[in-house]
């Protein structure tokens, strides 16, 4: 990542360096001027996500997603005739990402702010989004808090936070027996996102008559799991409950495979790349997920078949929702005819339907500005029925059902303490 | 039972032991013979890892974890020859630097290479799961893992201690210049450290894919502990860096077991503490050029 400022800072030249650049970009501004007003008649998009660190990988699918996007509306003739340009940013940290984020609006002219995946980044470019009065769509960070407490009126929230992810799971796993009289024990990210996620898994065992007899909290950076697997052993629960993110679910679940523990594994937060990364036989147990390859949609199918042609795989969920977002985003300034924040957020809250490549279309809530939107459990496929080593997981059908409201599954006004 | 319970975190915590010994022993025969803490061989770890997965995919996982730590060996051998050597007489912030250096472009050619997603491996299916002895629960993949180490910390051992290359290097370690007056290069010496110490980097990588995540960032998070350990056990010590690793994998399982919030921390505090007391580590001896 080319970080503009520290380089136009850098080296004891500068002053003779910048008049140069001023010098030249003068001189073409004269040439060729056509060129230079198309230049500032794009529209500009600040995208912040991981591209390093835990998170790293799934930011790597985020913006193969957000490339595909901006060619497609760009080639259809962009958004009011102008192009769009998205400018991707290694967000690194709560702290840099704001930073960023505030650069992005002030000097690189970003009209809107959109990206993140880390529930503890996205906080603080929410406060940069509400202090600017500019609308960040936040795609990818799942923590309630994010759409509950510290909601603003200038973020909406595409991805499906932790209640959802929870009656994802928590529907199977009732299903199957999993919850009612039984003893869970979980591992949880010691961060923003695992708190949170930690909170309605107890919310939810409690409701439905499970108990917890253990929970430990789990540094973000560890990679060995194999204390934490002994005190599993020796607390001998019924069921184990994941409430990782990142690399840390993989750690946990080859580990948990290498240790050949067997009491079934109920997981709250699963990325597919995280699945893909556990290798042939590691995954086991039930859990969530918000959109996976093998949905059979005609818009999914068509998405999957122009990811694999460009990048050789399958998209992971991140590919697919940073491709759904700047279509939701393209839709709203088409639809508004405007870039203007106050516009946009009307068009949000009037509930405007989007084709987010589901069976159902999409919706932001007005009164808490997260999408209400299917979502799915998975359990993995028994050996040998793999087609591919993309093919593991056994895809199970949409919640809430097709007759039910897309609510359902969303936090309830009593639960959520959303004040715009 | 607690007593049971805290015994099995020990037992554990000596088996992860061995796994930081692959990675710290190297670094530390690189530092006590060149004088340089060398920050990449976090880098070659990662590179025995990816390494292993490609001659896995063709040939088998275990010709990946024996061949790729001879393929980063020979890495490592240009590694010594064209960058490592120019910086064992220079101040140590140079080599600091462009150790540094090196791991970030090494992880960000890992990066474009591979891609940044982790890549799936597996262990061959005979080797997963438990093995029970008593109340004792064991990972059998470990156990095979600490076998290895078993072999490869003997081989070292006798290399350094009872052939005359280990006496040079000895020698080497603690006065250069009286073995330079002998008319003994020790450049060639060198080089051969420093494919031994980053093979065994590359073999702790090839043999943890299996159970830990595959991707670009993970030779950074593991060197961070090689050092602790290096420190802990003192400079030029061979059973100081081995005695380390183990305190280093016993105190983190015991402090898990009852206040796990300070899990991670625990080596930490651990390094505080024999630094207090011992500043040249627990074994370290006193090398007259360090002073």
């Amino acid at each position: 990542m080319i970080d503009k400022k520290a380089e136009r800072v850098s080296g004891p030249s500068a002053g003779r360096r910048q008049l140069l650049q001023g010098g030249v970009a003068g001189a073409l501004a004269l040439a060729f001027p056509a060129i230079v007003r198309s230049q500032s008649d794009k529209i500009k998009i600040g995208h912040l996500t991981p591209l390093t660190g835990f998170l790293g990988a799934l930011g790597e699918y985020a913006v193969m997603g957000i490339k595909i996007a901006t060619e497609e509306i760009n080639k259809a003739g962009g958004v009011m005739g102008r192009q769009l340009d998205v400018m991707t940013e290694d967000s690194v940290n709560p702290a840099t990402a704001s930073t960023k984020a505030q650069r992005m609006l002030d000097q690189d002219g970003a009209t809107v702010l959109m990206g993140e995946i880390n529930s503890a980044s996205a906080k603080t470019i929410m406060q940069v989004a509400a202090r600017n009065k500019r609308l960040f769509l936040q795609v990818g960070a799942r923590s309630d808090v994010l759409r509950g407490a510290d909601c603003n009126r200038y973020t909406f929230h595409v991805d499906i936070p932790v209640t959802v992810m929870v009656n994802a799971a928590g529907q199977a796993l009732l299903r199957d027996g999993l919850v009612k009289g039984k003893r869970y024990f979980s591992l949880t990210a010691d961060y923003l996102f695992g708190h949170d996620l930690a909170k309605g898994v107890k919310n939810f065992f409690t409701a439905n008559g499970g108990s917890q007899i253990g929970d430990e909290l789990i540094a973000t950076d560890v990679t060995d799991f194999s204390p934490y697997l002994l005190k599993i052993r020796q607390a001998r629960p019924d069921v184990v409950a994941s409430n990782l993110a990142g690399n840390q679910v993989t750690n946990f679940v080859k580990q948990y495979a290498e240790f050949g523990l067997s009491y079934p594994i109920a997981g709250f937060n699963l990325n597919t790349a995280d699945a893909w990364a556990a290798g042939d036989g590691n995954l086991a147990g039930i859990w969530p997920t918000v959109w996976h390859h093998e949905l059979d949609t005609p818009g999914s199918k068509a998405f999957v078949a122009e990811f694999r042609r460009r990048y050789g795989k399958p998209p992971e969920n991140h590919a697919w929702i940073e491709y759904v977002s700047l279509k939701i985003m393209a839709q709203a300034m088409n639809a508004t005819k405007s870039t203007d924040t106050e516009k946009l957020i009307a068009y949000f809250e009037s509930q405007a339907e989007f084709d987010i490549l589901k069976a159902r279309k999409g919706y932001f809530r007005s009164w808490d500005h997260q999408l209400m939107q299917e979502a799915y459990p998975f359990t993995v496929k028994p050996k040998g029925q793999a087609k591919d080593k993309w093919d593991f997981l056994q895809f199970g059908t949409a919640i809430p059902a097709p007759n039910q409201p897309l609510e359902l599954i969303a936090t309830t006004k009593e639960q959520n303490t959303c004040k715009m | 039972m607690q007593v049971f319970f805290l015994l099995e975190q020990v037992v554990n915590g000596l088996v992860l032991g061995g796994y930081y010994l692959l990675i710290a022993l190297g670094l530390s025969l690189i530092f006590s013979v060149g004088g340089v803490v060398n920050l990449a061989h976090g880098a070659f770890y990662a590179l025995g890892a990816y390494i292993s997965l490609e001659i896995a995919k063709v040939l088998g996982f275990g010709a990946g974890a024996a061949l790729s730590p001879i393929a980063v060996a020979l890495l490592g051998m240009l590694f010594e020859r064209f960058l490592l050597r120019r910086f064992y007489a220079a101040d140590p912030i140079l080599s600091l630097l462009v150790t540094f250096g090196l791991a970030l472009i090494v992880e960000q050619a890992i990066r474009m290479i591979w891609g940044a997603a982790p890549l799936p491996a597996s262990m061959p299916a005979g080797l997963k799961g438990p093995v029970i002895l008593g109340e004792f629960m064991f990972s059998r993949y470990r156990l095979l893992l600490l076998a290895v180490v078993a072999v490869v910390l003997a081989g070292i051992w006798f290399l350094i201690h009872r052939t005359s290359f280990g006496r040079v290097v000895r020698a080497g370690i603690q006065r250069p210049d009286m073995v330079a007056a002998l008319g003994i290069r020790l450049q060639p010496y060198m080089t051969t450290i420093v494919m031994l110490g980053v093979g065994m980097a590359a073999l702790g990588g090839a043999l943890f894919a299996p159970i830990t995540v595959v991707h670009p960032a993970m030779g950074a998070e593991i060197i961070i502990v090689a050092f602790v350990v290096v420190v802990i056990g003192g400079l030029g010590s061979f059973w100081g860096v081995v005695l380390a690793a183990f305190l280093v994998g016993v105190v983190r399982g015991v402090t898990i077991h009852f206040v796990p919030a300070a899990g991670e921390a625990s080596m930490y505090v651990l390094m505080f503490l024999v630094l207090m007391f011992r500043p040249r580590g627990l074994l370290g001896e006193r090398i007259e050029k360090f002073e």
